[in-house]
């Protein structure tokens, strides 16, 4: 367990270099672990959390992210916010088609990730930047 | 920025990840890796990420770069010790590790280069006229 960090409240990590995208996926694994998420779990949704900080860095131009525990009575979860106020996605569609790439990635980043998560939204507008809301829950 | 350590025992170059990579990291690992296969004549790489808790697109494609950099530079790559969950959470990602071998350990992985690299000879001194009359 990380130390020093306090798991009742949401945890923030700015996404502002590539050490930092390290950061979020140190987080997310910790958060995970303190949900009880299977190892094959925890292993997605930090895989996942990787891909999106990542694109908050490159197309975002930089962000943050919040971590929280969720919970819907039934089930334990966590919830991970990523956000940045770039250009925004112009076509959602095309973006989330595997393969689709404008940045020289492999175009698996968006639409891989929407994979390994149970929840996975998306608001992104060229005024206010993106906004993506991801969530798994423990099983 | 941390730098992966490439060590050479005998024909091969072990490399053992065992820091969580920022992109910069993978980057270097992928010069490094270029360079010192020039450098020592190594016939075969093995990359270890038993200790990697995940493997995301992007040190997926920095894997694939390294096998298809080694392969024109004559050197054969392995990438040994992948965990379970890496394996499945790549497969659902989308990731197909295109022209990568994979072996479960590395003692494994040395075999396989060892065993590709006889093949090859072998090949080689077929193809070579000089060789048959060589030999008594």
């Amino acid at each position: 367990m990380t130390a020093g960090v306090d798991l009742g409240q949401p945890q923030a990590q700015a996404i502002r270099s590539d050490e930092d995208v390290v950061r979020v996926r140190q987080l997310v694994r910790s958060v995970a672990v303190a949900v009880k998420l299977s190892l094959v779990d925890q292993t997605k949704v930090v895989t996942a959390a990787s891909e999106l900080a990542r694109n908050t860095l490159v197309y975002g131009g930089g962000g943050s992210v919040d971590v929280t525990i969720v919970d819907n009575g039934r089930r334990k979860g966590v919830q991970i916010v990523f956000a940045d106020s770039g250009p925004g996605i112009p076509d959602l569609d095309l973006a989330l088609t595997d393969g689709y790439t404008t940045g020289g990635g492999l175009g698996l980043g968006l639409s891989g990730a929407r994979r390994l998560v149970d929840e996975f939204q998306i608001e992104t507008s060229a005024e206010t930047g993106t906004r993506i809301t991801v969530t798994k829950w423990s099983r | 920025m941390e730098r992966v350590p490439i060590l050479k025992i005998g024909d091969i170059l072990l490399v053992s990840i065992q820091l969580d990579m920022s992109d910069q990291t993978a980057v270097q690992l992928q010069e490094d890796l270029a360079e010192r296969i020039v450098a020592t004549g190594c016939h075969g790489v093995i990359i270890d990420i038993t200790a990697l808790d995940i493997v995301d697109s992007f040190v997926g494609r920095m894997l694939s770069t390294i096998a298809s950099i080694s392969k024109v530079l004559d050197a054969e790559t392995v990438v040994v010790g992948m965990r379970p969950a890496v394996a499945i959470t790549l497969v659902e990602l989308g990731l197909s590790l295109n022209g990568i071998r994979t072996a479960l350990n590395v003692e494994r992985g040395m075999e396989l280069i060892a065993a590709a690299r006889a093949d090859e000879l072998e090949y080689q001194l077929d193809d070579d006229p000089d060789a048959e009359t060589a030999t008594p």
